[in-house]
């Protein structure tokens, strides 16, 4: 036993504490998404696959310019975008009140986490035919079904943000005779805050993903029916210039979120 | 000024206090020593307000305050340093200071208290618009013991004042803390460092699992074999 403890003293114990931090490169992000396309570009240039199929990323940089010089892409981006924003603004409103009642009252939360929990698995998209029945094949039915499908995360988001409030400061804040609202507005939202901007960046991709689905199914105008009517007309790369311009809306979209997150947690 | 008579509280079925009396008379720091999860912030918080006690009384200047709401006790001049501090961190600390003096006794004074916390601790006039968040450790203590002090108290219990901070720091919060106490502030004093609070304390209790199980001065504590045992690894 002695002798086994001296031999594990003399024997060098490698430093472990290392690795685990894996770091930033910048440039290396970006070689490797030029590598990416080169490497696409050089495999529809050299292996003769069919344009049809799989165009090249100059044919699909050509089509997009075009699309926006000639062609109409540009207001489609619009339409598209301005559903976003109206669905997105009255789902995420209303979810946040909902979410923030189901954090503070004892009624609101029994009956909020039952209903929310009930229907928060429903694919919303499957709504968009009742939708239409409701409101008819126009706007409404599409923006009262991303509304439906951003509401559901924001609720949750600003309610479990409104439970990680640490209680102790509202205790503290209770002891200085602070009112309710002050208590709500001082202490508790900004402390849901990072909760709620992580429902939002989930309800964002949420809206855009609803655009699409809803302007595939009924729509003459916006990116998802330009995207399926390209399809439709074998336009490959018309219809790769649709999805870049979305990966590129989605992209800016979460962009705008990480904004709002820095300027909002400054005070970590 | 504030005693406290066999007080009793539970969480649930589980009993955080039984029996605990002690008393802390006006002008004077008493110490209240024990290890984790003795009911060192249980008997503090009770005593706030925050929690409401099974049995036993709670007299602050002659009156009852037992199971009072923590505003009003708060409002009697029985001020509280949180354990961790608590300061609002996305407020800055203006306007944490600015809450503190939100107690109606205090309030008519606010702007000239303010100005007293301002000299008291100057570091936090540097960090004035700063968000309490961004302070230091030893910074956030100032900040709540100025914040605590905006409401006028004549009494505060400080939990753990010197929990997380470095020994220097550490050594600075009790320094203020006997100062305080120098000009005329009584204070009920936590802490898990034991040799440190036992030193500036006139009286002192020990608390064990919940019950009172050692009472006397501090210097006396100091020197007593089972305190030394127990607490300083003596």
């Amino acid at each position: 036993m002695a002798d086994g403890n001296a031999r594990n003293r003399l024997a060098p114990v490698p430093f472990r504490g290392a690795g685990f931090a894996p770091g930033e490169h910048r440039l290396g992000g970006a070689a490797a998404l030029v590598a990416l396309v080169a490497i696409w570009q050089a495999i529809s240039s050299f292996l003769g696959v069919s344009p049809l199929f799989l165009p090249s990323p100059i044919a699909i940089a050509r089509a997009l310019w075009r699309l926006i010089v000639e062609g109409d892409l540009l207001s489609q981006i619009g339409v598209s975008a301005l559903r976003i924003a109206a669905g997105w603004s009255l789902g995420a409103s209303i979810g946040l009140v909902v979410g923030l009642a189901m954090g503070l009252f004892t009624f609101a939360r029994a009956a909020g986490f039952a209903i929310v929990s009930a229907l928060f698995p429903i694919p919303k998209i499957a709504l968009l035919p009742l939708m239409i029945l409701w409101f008819g094949i126009g706007e409404p039915s599409k923006i009262a079904t991303i509304a439906l499908g951003v509401f559901f995360p924001t609720a949750i988001s600003a309610a479990s943000g409104v439970d990680s409030v640490p209680r102790n400061l509202i205790r503290m804040a209770q002891s200085f005779g602070l009112p309710f609202a002050d208590i709500v507005r001082k202490v508790v939202l900004p402390g849901a805050l990072p909760s709620i901007l992580a429902g939002f960046r989930i309800s964002t991709s949420i809206a855009l993903l609803l655009v699409v689905s809803a302007e595939m199914v009924g729509a003459e105008k916006g990116i998802g029916a330009f995207v399926l009517q390209a399809g439709n007309l074998m336009q490959t790369d018309q219809l790769l210039a649709g999805v870049v311009v979305l990966s590129g809306l989605g992209l800016a979209v979460a962009r705008a979120i990480a904004m709002l997150e820095k300027r909002f947690s400054s005070w970590r | 000024m504030l005693s406290v008579e066999s007080l009793d509280l539970f969480y649930g079925d589980a009993q955080a206090l039984s029996g605990v009396t002690l008393d802390v008379p006006e002008g004077e720091i008493v110490a209240i020593v024990g290890a984790n999860g003795a009911g060192k912030t249980s008997l503090i918080r009770a005593i706030a307000g925050m929690l409401k006690p099974a049995a036993g009384r709670v007299f602050y200047k002659g009156a009852d305050i037992t199971g009072l709401d923590s505003h009003r006790v708060c409002n009697l001049g029985v001020g509280q340093v949180a354990e961790g501090r608590q300061v609002f961190p996305t407020l800055t600390v203006r306007e944490n200071l600015a809450m503190g003096g939100l107690l109606p006794r205090a309030r008519a004074r606010k702007t000239g208290n303010m100005e007293r916390m301002l000299e008291l601790f100057p570091r936090l006039r540097e960090r004035l618009t700063q968000a309490a968040g961004t302070l230091s450790g030893g910074e956030q203590q100032m900040l709540a013991i100025a914040r605590c002090l905006m409401g006028e108290p004549d009494l505060v219990m400080f939990d753990e004042p010197s929990l997380g901070l470095s020994p220097a720091l550490a050594n600075d919060v009790l320094d203020t803390i006997v100062d305080l106490n120098r000009k005329g502030l009584s204070c009920l004093l936590v802490e898990q460092n034991v040799a440190a609070s036992l030193e500036i304390a006139k009286h002192a209790y020990v608390l064990e699992n919940g019950s009172i199980t050692l009472s006397g001065q501090g210097s006396q504590l100091l020197a007593d074999d089972r305190v030394r045992q127990a607490y300083l690894g003596m």
